[in-house]
């Protein structure tokens, strides 16, 4: 090994998940950045602190445009694992790039950090043992504002799903469904739309002709932007209050505060949270400077986060060698991070985080054009994990 | 499943099929005009279709005008279009089909590249013109009022061109330029003049599709890729070159995709190309094509 390593990134540029795989892109870069340079969030990790580099070594890394293609993804991972003999590969905006590339990564023997996803199943029953993944998986999610839902909407609701066809749609649709009906919630209709389309009229007009009071739409990325401005026009959030569990990046850009006041969501993580978190104020502050005029989403947030966490194994275990790595990690060592203390549970590789409730705010509440929500909440992740015997994860074995 | 489908989904489905149905013929119109007039397949047609989104965006954006905008998407694309037919396109008309593939697949991507390199990957913000934000009630339906405005929107530019191309001389001379251009070059009219105008035309007509659909989908610089694909199928059900038969082409695949989800969203993309697959097989030159023509 010379005097750098390689990290393979994927980050679907293009298609329908673009905007999310670009602010993904920053977040990777930053983490490389800081780590090379011994700076930011990084040179607060004590196993990284005055240190540039990793174990003495620089990083290299290519970007691969995934497309938000599955099977590009793992076209592009392949390419990475026989050319540059990465130590790690990370990204994929969709829970089917990722699923797809968790299973290459775990026949190859090569440490993979999902991006982003938002499926139950690649910590569930897809889960592989060389796969880490940080985001908030669909019943954390339903778990965590499923309560404010009954809280702000009453008991005895009707809701409406719009689903794409795919893990992530029936994942989270699965999950708030199991996590509402208990509550008192029925589930009028659940219209599944196939991935991707652009015309969504067909569908909602399914939904429009119910008599539910609760929309939910689990479109995501571009799907979530045209679905919802569809629906607006078919009179639907006239009869019913809008939820989009998970929120893309630039969601709210594309829609604008009118639809989105008042919209209850989560999302991975906040920019506001620097208020309470002095690492994501770090996170915030270094991000900005490194691109300025741009504020880091979420997708960005979790690219750094996976890449410090996997740092932080490396620096303590002494070696890029996977094995070692993977059992620190699963041991659940925290690390504090922009969100605080975070760790991975070992049963699964999710990690248990705390999830940001959030409600749209109005035009006039925004104080700046990327002032989108309030945070009702940040829940504890202890309190909203899946208990593992319900995951459906059966770990493989090492080798 | 099949017997769930009442006869008021059926006719919703039908009213959506029609709407989906204006906006694919306006966009595939100038796909066929260029291809069956000049002969050139145009595969930046998708881009271009993203230009005039883009153009008459920032205009709506300034002015919260959405009649300024529809314009101006006509005409930032019209330009686009004699840019890129001067210093590019025109050096393809007398090249195989191949190679003008492969230089507007390229075209397009450069296209593509620059709008992401200004407005980046994110989808811009495009509202319902707010006298269109309402729906309607048709026989106890809701229907959105944008998607009627869209089918007028769409109605009102065939009949434009449809009389620009059958009604006035410049039309009369474009027909003809293209069936010889030798003599028509001979009577002393410029045909080079008539093939920029033909494709800048088809440009300016994508663009107008561009920003009527903007309202409806997400508005960012991959939006015209997966309408090009869905252009070169009405082109082919309608037939190439036949002006009615990209509207008859527009509307079929807007009532397929539509009535086909109310059955099986699974199958709707899908019927749409075993649609084109059986016109193919018993109808090659398309529903309103001429047989021979190339």
């Amino acid at each position: 090994m010379g005097s750098s390593v390689f990290v393979g990134l994927l980050c679907p540029i293009t298609g329908s998940y673009g905007a999310d795989g670009t602010d993904l892109e920053h977040g990777y870069e930053l983490a490389i950045e800081d780590l090379n340079n011994g700076t930011g969030v990084m040179s607060h990790i004590p196993s990284l602190r005055g240190k540039k580099g990793l174990l003495g070594k620089s990083i290299t890394y290519k970007v691969g445009d995934t497309q938000t293609k599955p099977d590009l993804a793992v076209q592009l991972a392949t390419n990475f694992i026989t050319e540059n003999k990465p130590v790690m590969i990370t990204g994929g905006v969709s829970s089917a790039e990722d699923i797809a590339v968790e299973k290459l990564s775990a026949q190859q023997k090569v440490l993979y950090m999902i991006g982003a996803s938002g499926s139950n199943d690649p910590t569930g029953i897809d889960c592989q043992r060389y796969t880490f993944r940080s985001q908030l998986d669909a019943y954390m999610v339903a778990k965590c504002m499923g309560p404010y839902l009954v809280k702000a909407y009453g008991k005895n609701r009707k809701m409406a799903f719009l689903t794409p066809d795919y893990s992530y749609g029936h994942s989270l649709t699965g999950s708030m469904r199991a996590e509402l009906e208990p509550l008192g919630w029925k589930t009028a209709i659940n219209v599944v739309a196939p991935f991707p389309i652009t015309d969504y009229s067909s569908y909602l007009t399914n939904i429009a002709n119910t008599d539910a009071d609760v929309f939910i739409n689990i479109e995501f990325g571009n799907d979530g932007i045209t679905s919802t401005k569809q629906a607006v026009q078919f009179g639907i959030l006239k009869k019913m209050k809008l939820v989009i569990p998970n929120i893309s990046t630039y969601l709210p850009d594309g829609l604008g505060p009118e639809i989105m006041q008042g919209v209850y969501g989560t999302q991975d993580w906040y920019y506001t949270l620097a208020d309470r978190f002095p690492l994501s104020k770090v996170f915030l502050e270094s991000f900005k400077k490194k691109f300025p005029g741009i504020i880091p989403r979420w997708t960005a947030h979790q690219a750094y986060a996976q890449t410090a966490m996997w740092a932080d194994a490396v620096a303590h275990v002494k070696t890029f060698d996977n094995i070692p790595v993977i059992k620190y990690l699963e041991k659940g060592n925290k690390v504090n991070l922009m969100l605080g203390e975070v760790w991975y549970r070992g049963g699964d590789h999710q990690m248990v985080r705390p999830c940001p409730v959030l409600i749209g705010k109005s035009a006039s509440m925004m104080k700046n054009k990327d002032d989108f929500f309030n945070i009702v909440a940040l829940v504890p992740g202890e309190q909203v994990m899946q208990p593992l015997n319900e995951t459906g994860c059966k770990m493989p074995p090492y080798t | 499943m099949f017997l769930a489908v009442s006869l008021h989904l059926l006719e919703a489905q039908a009213l959506n099929g029609l709407a989906l149905g204006a906006i694919l013929a306006l966009a595939a119109l100038g796909l066929t005009i260029v291809f069956g007039l000049l002969g050139f397949v145009n595969f930046a047609h998708g881009s271009l279709f993203m230009v005039g989104a883009y153009g008459g965006w920032v205009v709506y954006t300034k002015t919260g005008n959405f009649f300024l905008a529809l314009p101006t998407a006509l005409i930032v694309a019209f330009i686009v279009g004699v840019i890129v037919e001067r210093i590019l396109i025109r050096m393809y008309y007398r090249r195989p089909p191949e190679d003008q593939i492969l230089v507007t697949y390229g075209l397009a991507i450069i296209l593509v590249e620059i709008s992401r390199a200004i407005f980046s990957s994110q989808t811009q913000l495009v509202s319902t013109p707010s006298w269109a934000s309402g729906t309607i009630d048709v026989a106890g339906i809701y229907f959105p009022q944008y998607r009627v405005a869209v089918m007028g929107i769409s109605a009102i530019a065939l009949i434009a061109v449809y009389l620009v191309m059958f009604k006035t001389r410049i039309g009369l001379i474009v027909r003809a330029g293209i069936d010889d251009a030798v003599i028509v070059n001979i009577l002393g009219i410029n045909v080079n003049r008539t093939f920029l105008l033909v494709f800048a035309l088809g440009a300016a007509i994508a663009g107008l599709a561009g920003i009527a659909d903007a309202p409806l989908i997400a508005v960012n610089p991959d939006m015209g890729n997966d309408l090009l694909v869905q252009c070169f199928v009405v082109v082919v059900l309608g037939g190439v070159g036949s002006f009615f038969g990209a509207v008859l082409g527009g509307l079929v695949a807007g009532e397929i995709v539509s009535l086909t989800t109310a059955f099986n969203p699974d199958l709707s993309s899908v019927m749409l190309y075993v649609a084109m697959a059986v016109v193919l097989i018993v109808r090659p030159q398309g529903l309103l094509g001429v047989e021979g023509r190339t």
